[in-house]
């Protein structure tokens, strides 16, 4: 193999390791605030805790998806140019979502009198980007129609086909997931027991998004059912979400979180199994796809990012884990 | 309408004001690495509580900062998906190696200065103020070094249309990397330290707060002090890099139109492009050759040594950088009263002087936001110079009228967000320091 193919293929899994640690650490604030109306209703303490519990923390975890994003742009441009521009609006309802969430949590706090307005901010700006970037990689993943120039020739409601939305739904509840166990390990009294009754519940809705978005593989992808670690990653899905069920009924919040994460993990292992080595799939034809072959960055690019990468991101997550060492333990309304 | 010119209008709005809030942060990180390093060495309370007041208005300026800086990094997919595809090889690392490096470790540092001051040592806390000082000091080097290279590329050859990189440091410190980013980061400090001094002395002139007014007076209008003056030395290092490696950029700076042996240096003029005549022109003879050369009667290229299609709009790159000099001449004076001040000890009684303060903290974001114009505007028609024309840089599949729907979009959301971010500003300075330090939450 030439050292261009390593370094293409080394990317394409740094570059998945780095949205799916965004999906899972980003992934619990977001789940949050789609899920503050139901776990806070009109109680402000409740809320308050909710936001507490994710203050000092969520600034870092939304830094995994501007490094994806950049990370992508720099190993993988043509995928980067087809997709945000191709997918101009969807991306844009992203941003908007993303911007309403940043300043609605600091809002929030600053304007008691108008907590209703930044809660329901907070609230939108959780759900929409939650639910988009799931239909964004099951649009990649099932092929859109793509001109010999890489650059997308669908609509806006291409996107909306059948298979994303699934995925996009399927995206949805595992954030929910990330969230409810989340809030539990770091609630109390009656907030902590309808997190854990909220997780609980998730459990089935996810065993059955799970489920549809297999079925939906097979009818729209009927050629991707002899991938191997697809089907290992699909296993660890399942025993997790078992695993999960099971400490959730025992109370069990630290390893409900990491068995949640680690199903979030191996959703991505599928992705990522079903996907190599494309980046964005034609509609087409195979001659129309973009992949990590026809897509990427020359070869001294990728190598000395490769080394930032490889040094830079154990530090990152070193420190990361020393912040939260720091505030570990039970979130409150006050501080 | 022209999709380039609604991406062109798109990117000036989302850029412009996220650029509000990158200068306050590295000014405010700069103030409370101060006050932070006063307080592990002295124990002197004040400072602790200075820290934390400080990080309060911090966290509102960050928090602005973040929603609006994540635009940028998707808009060069979204508006300049050309433009990202032939460059992505260069222009893409640099952003990639921002997030790795440099912004994980101000947002998760900050996570500890604005919440952690009960769950850390001293020590560990004043660490971390560093890490968020660093992490936003260097956030900017990438940012400019991206710049940078669209200003003066180098370090690539172009393969098949597309831009390859061969050497990666000649790519990150090219030929204006370094004047830039000394440039823009004592611009920045500019307006963070004169942001704080205007706080201060509206307190001051209010009799209010005051043990806590003074010394944040003193030091972020020394520091204020301190930049205006190096501003100038930033300043004529950036010009003459203009000068030799974009000379036809310099010449639109001066409205100098005539290849001109000792020329002079611009102090006012009216430069219409139609005539190809600067009006009105007011210059300091031979000052532009000696400041570029050091010898008075030294050669600078005019504008009609330049094919005329090659030429940035001149009356605004003219325009925009003279409102730049122009202020950092006012912020010198300015300057130079406050030392005086500050030397006979009547800083805190001479209120015309607080007051000038407080009314011109909007100044030193006009003269940043003027002087980017200026480096932007003044690079057109390249997006990329003498490499990729902004023409030629677009999306090519996202329509006109979606363009314009998400500017009118941005255009409410940030004028709310503006309006927003004033009101609560103003809240919490009114509260002033004691009341706030003393307030749960951040």
């Amino acid at each position: 193999m030439e050292t261009i193919e390593i370094l293409q293929i080394s990317w394409f899994f740094l570059i998945g390791i780095l949205f799916a640690g965004y999906a899972v650490l980003d992934g619990f604030d977001l789940g949050i605030g789609a899920l503050m109306p139901f776990l806070a209703g009109s109680d402000e303490k409740k809320a308050l805790t909710l936001f507490n519990s994710i203050g000092p923390v969520w600034d870092g975890n939304k830094v995994w998806l501007v490094t994806a994003g950049g990370a992508l742009f720099a190993a993988f441009p043509h995928a980067y140019a087809t997709v945000f521009s191709g997918f101009y609006l969807a991306m844009m309802l992203v941003l908007f979502g993303l911007i309403f969430r940043a300043v609605s949590i600091k809002f929030y706090a600053l304007e008691p009198e108008r907590r209703k307005v930044w809660g329901y901010a907070f609230f939108l700006g959780s759900v929409i980007p939650s639910i988009l970037f799931g239909v964004a990689l099951g649009n990649v993943i099932l092929g859109v129609p793509l001109d010999s120039g890489m650059e997308f020739r669908g609509t806006f409601l291409t996107l909306l086909r059948p298979f994303p939305l699934i995925i996009g739904l399927l995206g949805f509840t595992a954030i929910l997931m990330q969230g409810s166990v989340y809030a539990a390990l770091k609630s109390e009294g009656e907030l902590q027991m309808d997190a854990r009754s909220t997780a609980s519940k998730l459990v089935y809705v996810y065993l059955v998004m799970f489920a549809a978005s297999l079925i939906a593989s097979f009818v729209f992808m009927p050629q991707n059912i002899g991938i191997i670690p697809a089907w290992i990653c699909a296993a660890v899905t399942v025993i997790s979400l078992i695993l999960l069920k099971i400490n959730i009924a025992k109370g069990e919040d630290f390893k409900s979180f990491i068995f949640s994460s680690l199903a979030f993990f191996s959703l991505w292992g599928i992705a990522g199994s079903v996907h190599f080595p494309n980046m964005v799939k034609a509609t087409g034809g195979a001659a129309y796809d973009i992949t990590i072959y026809n897509g990427s960055s020359g070869e001294l690019t990728l190598s000395i990012m490769l080394g930032i990468a490889l040094i830079g991101m154990p530090v990152v997550i070193a420190y990361s884990i020393y912040v939260y060492r720091i505030f570990k333990g039970k979130a409150t309304a006050g501080n | 309408m022209d999709a380039v010119l609604l991406s062109r209008i798109q990117f000036a709005l989302t850029a412009g004001f996220h650029y509000i809030f990158p200068p306050l942060t590295f000014g405010l990180t700069l103030i409370i690495l101060y006050t932070e390093t006063v307080y592990l060495r002295t124990d002197n309370v004040l400072y602790k509580n200075l820290t934390k007041y400080l990080a309060k208005i911090l966290a509102l300026v960050f928090a602005m900062g973040v929603a609006t800086g994540i635009v940028l990094e998707f808009s060069f997919g979204t508006n300049w998906s050309t433009y990202s595809r032939i460059v992505g090889d260069i222009f893409g690392a640099p952003l990639a190696a921002e997030g790795i490096s440099a912004f994980f470790l101000e947002s998760v540092f900050i996570g500890v200065l604005l919440f952690g001051r009960d769950r850390v040592s001293k020590k560990a806390y004043w660490a971390a103020a560093l890490m968020v000082f660093i992490g936003s000091h260097l956030s900017g080097l990438w940012i400019i070094i991206a710049n940078s290279w669209m200003q003066t590329p180098a370090g690539f050859e172009m393969v098949e249309g597309r831009a390859v990189l061969t050497n990666f440091y000649e790519a990150a410190i090219n030929h204006s990397t370094i004047q830039r980013y000394l440039h823009t980061v004592v611009g920045a400090w500019m307006a963070g330290s004169l942001f704080v001094a205007g706080i201060s002395a509206w307190y001051i002139l209010k009799k209010r707060d005051l043990d806590y007014a003074k010394p944040l007076l003193t030091i972020s209008l020394l520091i204020f002090i301190f930049t205006s003056f190096i501003q100038f030395g930033t300043g004529h290092y950036h010009a003459v890099q203009v000068a030799k490696t974009q000379p036809v950029k310099m010449a639109a700076f001066e409205g100098l139109w005539d290849t001109t042996a000792g020329a002079p240096l611009s102090v006012f003029g009216v430069p219409v492009a139609a005539d190809k005549k600067t009006y009105l022109e007011i210059g300091i003879p031979k000052l532009l050759s000696i400041m570029i050369y050091a010898d008075p009667d030294a050669v600078v290229q005019g504008l009609n040594d330049f094919p005329e299609d090659l030429h940035p709009p001149i009356f605004l790159t003219f325009t925009t950088y003279h409102i730049m000099i122009a202020l950092g001449s006012l912020f010198a004076l300015m300057s130079a009263i406050g030392l005086l001040l500050i030397k006979r000890k009547k800083l805190f009684e001479t209120d015309w002087y607080l007051k000038a303060i407080l009314f011109s903290i909007p100044l030193p974001h006009i003269s940043n936001q003027t002087g980017w114009m200026a480096a932007e505007i003044g690079r057109q028609p390249w997006a990329i110079y003498n490499v990729l024309k902004t023409a030629d840089a677009a999306s090519v599949v996202v329509p006109a009228w979606q363009i314009l729907l998400t500017i009118i979009l941005f255009s409410i959301i940030y004028i709310l967000l503006f309006i927003l971010f004033i009101k609560f500003l103003v809240q919490m300075v009114r509260k002033g320091p004691k009341v706030l330090i003393n307030e749960k939450g951040y």
